[in-house]
């Protein structure tokens, strides 16, 4: 049976890895290599490196961070930060990167994410969305069980979500429903989808999000953004239909551990990789 | 030596560097020359069945590959090569393949549900292996156990003509056939470079297969 799958997510800093809460008030954490060896013998499916360098002239610090990893480990790794062109790409799967995800430059040109699925196969093309909730007015205060409700039929006309870019700061006017099956068309391989309405918040994925992506396209969802318990990630995989969970920050500062969250899985029955 | 096929299309550094971790001597080459000197081959593969196969034959690779599958020389295909030994392929339209195994290689069928979910395609992520004892004795799978995970992505799937050529088998939807073996030829659907201590654990019995095969 194909396992549910678990993915700490590094931030990379001019090749550093960064802890932070929302990006801010970063404290170096130490080699890549290193941290990405650590969640490898913990046994995680997937390793993702978030590379948020700001900088133009460190950019290619990501590529030697990446050699230096498929030199090691040996499991699937995705590269995700600032890829604006195929040469991107190229330099990147050469480097020994199995997934890039795309942001940004799919909104700015999703004619993108077409070449790039042609010219290197959609297995390798994570499309990540962040989405923003339109309608606000009926959770407010009350995030925690908005979150956790996941609408009914009725309802489900009520909540809809706008693709944002840039931490949340530019709204721009797609509804992220349409915006996934665009993608998916687009030859998208995987669809990473972080709600920026909890990301940060460590109150759970917005399931009815995660929910609706994932019965509107076939491709899988990797869901991401505000966990902050074990029983988030359960909920992300059994109630919205996730195939995969990324999580950064518990899994940064050893709140849970990679095996410990796959024995709180395996206890409640979901498939995974133990 | 182990030659690591370059004909621009696959995760070729992942794949020396595992086998080097296993201990093998492995050679990126798209030389035929050097493909000839080569005691065994892997051929690993990613991207779309037609582009693979025509990438193949522009850069003058289908020959050398089937001459030294052909000599009787261990060879390991990767994903999408496994799809290629076999006669024909239904991603884009109906392709040639390689024609070594006879038989098929058709898509996943997207709207299959798993319970409430919908069968996801691609096929992405870790799954597990059963393995057909008989098929696998004196291979470099003979020693694995049923149930141990590896890391699969692929939307197609290969159907064998004849099921002698299937050595391991795995759930996704429907049972499908994710390892083969024809002669001295071996191929997985899923990636042993990428699947950790398990993965390696193939690649070592391969170089050991090849390393008896020299002598």
């Amino acid at each position: 049976m194909l396992a549910k799958r678990i993915i700490p997510c590094l931030d990379v800093k001019d090749g550093r890895v960064v802890k932070g809460v929302n990006f801010i008030d970063l404290v170096d954490a130490g080699d890549p290599v290193e941290n990405a060896t650590i969640y490898d013998s913990e046994g995680a499916d997937e390793l993702t490196f978030l590379d948020i360098t700001a900088s133009s002239d460190n950019r290619d610090i990501i590529i030697d961070v990446v050699k230096r990893t498929a030199e090691q480990i040996f499991m699937p790794l995705t590269v995700g930060g600032g890829i604006r062109s195929l040469d991107d790409i190229r330099r990147l799967l050469k480097a020994g990167a199995d997934k890039v995800s795309i942001n940004t430059a799919a909104v700015k040109d999703p004619n993108f994410v077409k070449d790039a699925a042609k010219r290197f196969g959609s297995q390798c093309i994570v499309v990540a969305v962040d989405a923003k909730r339109r309608k606000t007015e009926d959770w407010g205060v009350k995030i925690k069980e908005s979150a956790r409700r996941i609408p009914d039929k009725e309802r489900k006309a009520d909540l809809t979500w706008e693709v944002v870019t840039h931490g949340g700061r530019e709204v721009t006017g797609i509804d992220a429903i349409e915006w996934v099956i665009k993608m998916e068309e687009m030859g998208a391989g995987e669809i990473m989808l972080t709600s920026m309405d909890f990301d940060g918040t460590k109150e759970g994925y917005d399931l009815a999000l995660t929910r609706k992506v994932s019965d509107t396209v076939s491709i899988p969802i990797v869901a991401s953004g505000g966990v902050g318990t074990l029983e988030h990630i359960y909920e992300g995989f059994t109630k919205a239909g996730a195939s995969a969970a990324l999580a950064a920050s518990i899994f940064h500062f050893r709140e849970y551990s990679i095996r410990e969250t796959k024995e709180y899985l395996r206890d409640r029955e979901v498939p995974v990789r133990l | 030596m182990i030659a690591v096929v370059d004909y621009g299309m696959g995760n070729l550094r992942s794949v020396s560097k595992a086998l080097e971790k296993v201990g093998q001597n492995a050679v990126v080459t798209s030389d035929p020359a050097v493909i000839d000197d080569a005691q065994g081959m892997v051929l690993p593969g990613v991207g779309a069945f037609p582009d693979c196969m025509r990438n193949l034959t522009e850069r003058k690779l289908a020959h050398p590959v089937v001459d030294f599958i052909n000599k009787g020389r261990p060879f390991f295909g990767i994903c999408l090569v496994l799809q290629l030994l076999f006669t024909e392929g239904y991603e884009l339209g109906r392709h040639d393949g390689l024609g070594i195994i006879p038989g098929k290689v058709v898509r996943f069928e997207g709207k299959a549900f798993v319970g409430e979910d919908k069968l996801k395609v691609p096929h992405m992520g870790w799954n597990q292996v059963d393995w057909n004892s008989r098929n696998c004795a004196d291979t470099p799978f003979q020693s694995l156990s049923n149930g141990e995970y590896f890391y699969f992505v692929h939307s197609f799937y290969v159907e064998p003509d004849d099921d002698k050529y299937t050595i391991g088998t795995t759930e996704y939807g429907i049972k499908f056939v994710s390892a083969v073996r024809w002669k001295n030829v071996f191929a997985t659907q899923f990636h042993p470079e990428k699947s950790q201590e398990k993965g390696l654990s193939i690649l070592r019995a391969f170089g050991e297969y090849v390393n008896k095969w020299e002598s």
